[in-house]
């Protein structure tokens, strides 16, 4: 489904921040990225959504048969991919389910679908509040706004979940939350997974491998990645740290 | 695109950029810049007792009129242009205008047929059709081309209810009691410069009578069209709410792109009688001048002022100011009737290089009266947005009431957002409440929506919408859409 190859990339400020990472996600994968701080984790996340402060220097992304990187941000979106934010941005004045709503219909558009019905949007809606526990409240404030940080992470599940992404990247989505909200949103992203789809999860913790259990766990280190395992070496990690690794 | 960074211009195409590649959007900036080619009768340039003879001669207007008018230019003789707003603009010269300009042609036309084609394309080219059969069934329109009503649709069925709804011009004619009894008293000739200006010279513009008791079925609105270069524009509109009446106004404004800057001075008076209510919304989209440099763009100086003379009576000004190079004007509630109310709810958006200085005024004269103000200001690229408002509560205003809220929104650095609000109390039962607040549009807003598969346009759009929107639900019906959009339009190039 995606494929890394070499993959460097710089800050406008020219420093270098991915220095030739590769990495293959196939359908039915979750895959776990750890790594110290600094290593590059949430650059990862950002250059594969396409966030215009990460200018790419070398190396290809291919997703789905596509040359990605050619693709623009809301292109990549609609075709399949769901960027997990580690700080979602409040908006304001736009409410969240109008922001979701025009979210599936870009989706819909993009597909040359018709826009979601009143029917279908409620009963999706209903059925993924009930399971992420959202406050009612939700719905009559604007996107994000005056949330706590459990309450944003959940809410960037919630929009994961309508939008039935192909490949979930979620940039430390357990960072900032409590128990109770690391298990809800733990159960949402096991609802999502099925054999078409597959996760990226950037992570410090082992927490949130014990409930979403990923079949690769890889070390990013200095831009790269320096060792590939299964869900053993999270353990690992967790015991032993990173300074070990040659 | 003026605001494009050398760091936007540097950024390659691979990792994804906030740059829409639609460049038809650039073109389509300003729809309207188009000139109609029809022949004109005009004056030469200049004013002077004898112009404003020769017009109102020309116009076949009673004596009263002409005595108002030489009145009005001998106070504009001792009066010079002010300067107090936060603008930067030359003086205006009076010299180097044209005061009396009208298409050729008999007179406003009584039957849709007997407009002139180019006229009539004109309008639907601006999207307001004339024609019986395009008409929206539940608006009546005055279209009024050059400052010269050209046709007034619904007027037959509307004066059934004894509605009237004309020209100013006509009303001159076929209702001058009215017009002498009500010119100048809710603005007089002398209240200001552009307004002593407009007194003298003024062409014609909208009249609006609702009699007693009467709520007025449908919209009334009127579409102002600048098309001549030279003349200056100087409309004159009048609704009188008689006791419990009810109307709902709008107009909507365009002119050609010049590179001259072209004056527009315009005159509104609302009254409102015992429990009459009148609710006058404005969408403003006159040429802005070159985005670049700043070149050209009509001068919008207008006085617009209601009077709440009777009690419990409510006037409520709702505008949307998107247009011209420079934007003058604060729509203003008298609140003389006991228990009146007055509202003013403003979305100012300012780009390019253009200027606004705009607000309100709300004179607090009669016992419980009420006011609200809510304005937001949203400035992009070079362009300078300024609030200046006036709440003054006279010492006979007990229990009045005042809410202002003032909000500015800036998009990029190289803008400004000023409030200038000024408070006056004389009763001291009054209350008064002032909220503001500015914010920006971020990237990273923009990139959590992109993130979602949202184009950045209607990104923008929405959140400029949701800023907007308590303004917005005031515009009646399909207005509120078509602000939405002309405000996303306005700024597609200025994210970015």
């Amino acid at each position: 489904m995606l494929s890394v190859k070499n993959l460097q990339c710089k800050l406008p400020d020219g420093t270098v921040i991915l220095k030739g990472l590769n990495l293959e996600v196939k359908a039915g994968e979750i895959h776990a990225i750890m790594g110290p701080n600094g290593a590059g984790k949430s650059t990862l996340s950002r250059v594969l959504s396409g966030h215009p402060d990460f200018t790419v220097i070398e190396g290809s992304v291919e997703y789905e048969g596509k040359n990605l990187l050619e693709l623009d941000v809301a292109a990549r979106a609609n075709s399949g991919i769901f960027m997990g934010f580690q700080y979602p941005t409040e908006i304001p004045g736009v409410n969240n389910l109008e922001f979701l709503r025009m979210a599936l219909d870009a989706q819909r558009k993009f597909k040359g679908l018709e826009k979601i019905t009143d029917d279908e949007f409620k009963t999706a809606l209903d059925h993924w509040t009930r399971v992420l526990e959202m406050d009612t409240r939700y719905r009559e404030r604007g996107v994000n706004e005056g949330f706590s940080g459990g309450e944003k992470k959940r809410n960037e599940i919630l929009q994961m979940a309508m939008l039935q992404p192909k490949l979930a990247i979620l940039d430390e989505t357990d960072s900032g939350v409590d128990i109770d909200a690391l298990r809800i949103i733990s159960q949402g992203i096991n609802a999502l997974m099925d054999s078409s789809k597959a996760v990226i999860l950037v992570t410090h913790y082992q927490r949130l491998l014990d409930i979403v259990k990923p079949n690769f766990v890889h070390v990013l280190r200095a831009g790269k990645i320096v060792l590939s395992g299964g869900p053993e070496l999270a353990l690992e990690l967790e015991a032993r740290g990173y300074d070990w690794i040659p | 695109m003026s605001n494009e960074t050398p760091s936007t211009k540097t950024k390659p195409a691979e990792v994804g950029s906030f740059e829409s590649n639609n460049s038809e959007s650039i073109n389509s900036e300003y729809k309207y810049g188009f000139v109609t080619q029809i022949e004109n009768d005009a004056f030469e340039k200049g004013l002077s007792e004898d112009v404003i003879r020769r017009a109102s001669a020309m116009r076949n207007e009673p004596q009263f009129l002409l005595d108002f008018r030489l009145k009005a230019y001998k106070t504009l003789l001792t009066m010079e242009q002010p300067d107090w707003a936060y603008l930067k603009l030359a003086p205006v010269d009076l010299q180097n205008i044209v005061y009396y300009s009208a298409p050729k042609m008999k007179k406003q036309h009584e039957n849709i047929e007997d407009v002139d084609q180019e006229l009539l394309d004109t309008f639907e080219k601006l999207g307001i059709p004339l024609q019986e059969q395009k008409r929206l069934a539940n608006v009546a329109i005055d279209a009024v081309f050059d400052s010269v009503s050209i046709y007034t649709s619904h007027k037959k069925k509307l004066l059934e209810q004894g509605i009237m709804f004309c020209s100013f011009g006509e009303a001159v004619q076929e209702y001058p009691e009215l017009v002498e009894q009500y010119l100048g008293s809710v603005v007089p000739a002398g209240d200001n410069y552009f307004a002593a200006l407009n007194s003298a010279v003024f062409s014609d513009g909208s009249f609006v009578y609702i009699p007693p008791g009467i709520k007025c079925p449908m919209d009334l609105s009127t579409y102002f069209r600048i098309n001549n270069k030279e003349s200056g524009q100087f409309e004159r509109t009048m609704i009188i709410a008689d006791v419990d009446a009810k109307v709902s106004y709008l107009e909507g404004c365009t002119a050609p792109e010049f590179s001259t800057n072209q004056l527009h001075s315009a005159i509104v008076e609302l009254v409102a009688l015992d429990g009459a209510s009148i609710k006058y919304s404005t969408v403003q989209n006159w040429y802005a001048g070159d985005r670049k440099t700043g070149l050209g763009g009509v001068y919008n100086f207008v006085t617009k002022r209601g009077k709440c003379a009777g009690k419990n009576s409510h006037i409520s000004w709702t505008q949307v100011e998107t247009g011209s190079a420079i934007t003058w004007k604060y729509p203003s509630c008298i609140l003389q009737g006991e228990g009146s109310v007055g509202e003013f709810y403003s979305v100012a958006l300012t780009n390019g290089h253009m200027q606004a200085d705009t607000g309100t005024k709300m004179v607090h004269i009669g016992k419980n009266t009420r006011s609200t103000i809510i304005s937001k200001g949203i400035s992009a690229d070079q362009s300078s947005n300024a609030y200046r408002g006036l709440v003054d509560i006279r010492p006979g205003a007990e229990g009045a009431r005042n809410f202002t809220q003032c909000d500015s929104m800036l998009i990029g650095s190289n803008c400004s957002a000023n409030t200038f609000p000024y408070i006056t109390v004389a009763n001291p039962t009054a209350k008064t409440e002032h909220e503001a607040t500015t914010s920006r549009i971020s990237e990273e807003q923009l990139f959590y929506f992109q993130s979602r598969g949202i184009a950045r346009e209607e990104a923008v759009a929405a959140v400029v919408g949701g800023f907007c929107k308590d303004v917005f639900r005031e515009l009646p019906g399909e207005f509120a859409a078509e602000a939405r959009q002309l405000l996303a339009l306005k700024l597609e190039n200025s994210v970015g």
